[in-house]
């Protein structure tokens, strides 16, 4: 399954580092940054709940860009 | 500028202000410290506390910390050495007016690009039961519904007019400035402009599914797809903080060891110093930032030229174009047919134009299309049945119980059928009438009005060859590659040979870094838009196979937008590399001073910030590059 999420966040930099933290998030396939049109694109394993590992991608993305917010639910 | 700007533009207009004024103010010792220790304070203290998140975090390559590090160190170094704190003041100021611009025109950019591709309406009217307007969410509308566009709307759903005629301006969609006129039975495409009737209109597809939202969704999409050259930033971003952190620990413990081991004075605080300057360019801010932004800019440049390139990729691919490989029929030509001549054997001319009108009744082939405009009212009593197409041949088809065959030579082959050839030149269809031959009309094609200007403008482009495939024969191909200027011609091509005779130009080329582009109307050409390395479908609104096999869609059929998409994607490639080498550049030119002791922190905040603010302007004019116009091609 894929959704694609709006994010706020300041910096590119900061963005690729969201990307490798989300990447890294168990229930997660793959997932893509795009800094310019602020979207985070989720790919995730089958049979998991999209919401329960987006909770985790934000708490793991906060550790790299404490400043940075992924709108979900 | 949003809320997070506005304060931050007033701490920087406030810091700079208490600077001004600390230089003419007179102070020693703790008392100049705490003077200027509260401008640090205002300027930084957000810093310092992500700074301290990235600790707790363990990211010891976060750029607030090291950021941190550097102007405290740079503090501690003048309350022990100078008493100059102007420095470290001066730094987390310039690293703080840099973030803020560039977040500034990030949004801005964001912005335009945004308001570009405001095509998608929000709302469509629909007629309720009392006969009143009502708005709706155009997610809702089903396909056949009926909904009422408003002059000065926009069109949310792709659609056929029932009533009401208008014109349309199409410019968002096709670049294309001209207002089209639309009357009932007209298709029209959503993200259009209703100028000044009302129009009611019968939806034929989802919202989702039209034209305006499938735009939308391809350009969100583009910056997905990356291009080698954001793919080296990211390789090169990951490596580059960690290395310079590294040298800079290194420069300040070893040569004071080293110096100290040969007897000589260690001057501590001064490779302190020059690894502190390392500190502060050791963001890759200016290339990870402006490489995208440019890439970004120059897809909505294109998309407002009517070109829709699907990624960041597909640019880059675009810009090392060699060989256009066009096709013929209704890419360079108007794919419009017209009856030029018609040499019966036995029959009347209007006889023979009759029949062969006939077997071509069901066939949406431009030459069947020509046909039927010729003879216009086809639809008498005659009977037709057992219509069959033959793939590059022909079409078969019993009227009144005799066969009849209308074709290509290579038909008349295939059933054995004498044919006779004709001084025209166009399109010859032969008619066969239970295996005799009958005689044949001629058709052809015109060029379109921009076809000439567009190979021109390639070859001063440094495009090294133009081809040109059809399934037309010989004379006709090459009477128009001819008049066109094509350096090549492949002609009496079947469907299939196309792909072949792609594969064997790919195979030819001289070497990996030059592309091959395939121009095609995406009617039956998918497989070769797919084959080539950049497929370019152009007026392919509305067919998703065409949208879907190519990477670069032109969205009116005007040739000419191929010489602009390559500029395009060329000018966008260029300050892409521009920047690559003007900001590595910078960056290693002040880390190799800063090492010798030649670049003091102002160096070196220029090396971050002022580099990341020029990167970000030039990033931002691919956003304006200009289209060539056809007529000024010479």
């Amino acid at each position: 399954m894929k959704k694609t999420y709006k994010i706020d966040v300041d910096c590119a930099n900061c963005a690729a580092k969201m990307e490798d933290a989300a990447n890294k998030v168990n229930g997660v396939k793959a997932a893509s940054v795009n800094f310019m049109a602020l979207k985070m694109k989720v790919e995730f394993e089958d049979g998991v709940e999209p919401n329960e590992v987006m909770k985790n991608v934000l708490a793991d993305c906060r550790k790299v860009e404490p400043d940075c917010e992924i709108f979900f639910e | 500028m949003n809320e997070k700007q506005k304060q931050n533009l007033i701490r920087i207009v406030i810091t700079s202000v208490i600077m001004i004024a600390l230089n003419f103010i007179e102070a020693d010792g703790m008392f100049r410290f705490t003077l200027y220790i509260i401008p640090y304070f205002i300027i930084g203290h957000d810093i310092l506390i992500k700074a301290v998140k990235g600790i707790r975090n363990r990211q010891p390559f976060d750029e607030n910390l090291l950021m941190a590090i550097a102007t405290l160190g740079a503090i501690a170094l003048a309350l022990y050495r100078s008493g100059d704190y102007v420095e470290a003041i001066a730094v987390m100021l310039f690293y703080q007016i840099g973030e803020w611009f560039q977040s500034y025109a990030v949004g801005k950019s964001r912005k335009d690009i945004a308001d570009l591709m405001d095509i998608a309406p929000d709302y469509a009217n629909m007629e309720n039961e009392d006969g009143q307007l009502e708005q709706v969410d155009p997610d809702d509308v089903e396909i056949g519904s009926v909904i009422v566009v408003k002059p000065g709307e926009r069109v949310p759903i792709d659609g056929i007019v029932l009533e009401g005629h208008s014109t349309l301006n199409t410019a968002a969609l096709t670049g294309e400035s001209l207002p089209r006129d639309v009357e009932p039975g007209n298709e029209i495409i959503s993200g259009s402009i209703n100028l000044n009737g009302l129009l009611k209109v019968r939806t034929t597809k989802e919202f989702g599914e039209s034209t305006a939202s499938k735009i939308l969704e391809l350009i969100e999409d583009a910056g997905s797809r990356k291009s080698k050259s954001e793919e080296f930033i990211t390789k090169f971003a990951r490596v580059y903080t960690p290395i310079v952190v590294w040298a800079a620990i290194a420069l300040a413990v070893i040569p004071p060891v080293v110096l100290t081991v040969m007897d000589s004075e260690p001057m501590w605080g001064e490779w302190l110093y020059r690894a502190l300057t390392f500190l502060i360019i050791s963001c890759p801010c200016a290339l990870v930032i402006s490489i995208p932004l440019s890439f970004f800019a120059g897809l909505g440049a294109a998309s407002r030229h009517g070109i829709l390139v699907k990624g960041s990729n597909y640019m880059e691919t675009l810009s090392e174009t060699k060989t256009v490989v066009f096709d013929k029929t209704g890419t360079l030509t108007k794919g419009t047919f017209s009856v030029v001549a018609i040499h019966p054997e036995k029959l009347d001319e209007n006889q023979l134009l009759h029949l062969a009108a006939h077997v071509e009744r069901y066939s949406s082939h431009p030459i069947a299309l020509s046909l039927l405009e010729a003879y216009p009212n086809e639809h008498d009593d005659c009977h037709i049945e057992n219509t069959e197409e033959i793939a590059g041949r022909g079409i078969k088809a019993i009227i009144n119980g005799d066969t009849v065959c209308v074709g290509n030579a290579r038909m008349m082959e295939d059933l054995g059928i004498n044919w006779k050839p004709c001084e025209h030149s166009g399109t010859i269809v032969h008619v066969a009438i239970n295996g005799e031959y009958e005689g044949h009309i001629v058709v052809a094609d015109t060029p379109k009005p921009h076809s000439k200007a567009a190979i021109k403008a390639l070859k001063a482009q440094g495009i090294r060859e133009t081809i040109m495939l059809t399934g037309d024969a010989k004379a006709v191909a090459d009477v128009v590659a001819a008049e066109l200027g094509l350096d090549q011609v492949r002609s009496d091509l079947l469907p299939q040979d196309k792909v072949s005779e792609v594969e064997k130009l790919l195979a030819g080329k001289r070497s990996e870094d030059e592309a091959l582009a395939f121009v095609g109307d995406g009617i039956n050409d998918a497989p070769v838009l797919s084959r080539a390395d950049i497929g370019i479908a152009m007026g392919a609104m509305g067919s998703d196979a065409a949208i879907e096999a190519a990477d670069v869609v032109l969205m009116d059929d005007d040739p000419f937008k191929i010489a602009t998409a390559i500029r395009v994607s060329r000018k966008c490639l260029r300050i892409v590399k521009e920047n690559i080498w003007f900001a590595i550049g910078i960056k290693v030119l002040v880390l190799v001073a800063g090492a010798l002791g030649f670049a003091s922190m102002w160096a070196a905040i220029f090396a971050d910030v002022g580099v990341a603010v020029l990167a970000i302007l030039n990033a931002m004019r691919c956003m304006y590059i200009k289209a060539q116009q056809p007529e000024t091609v010479s």
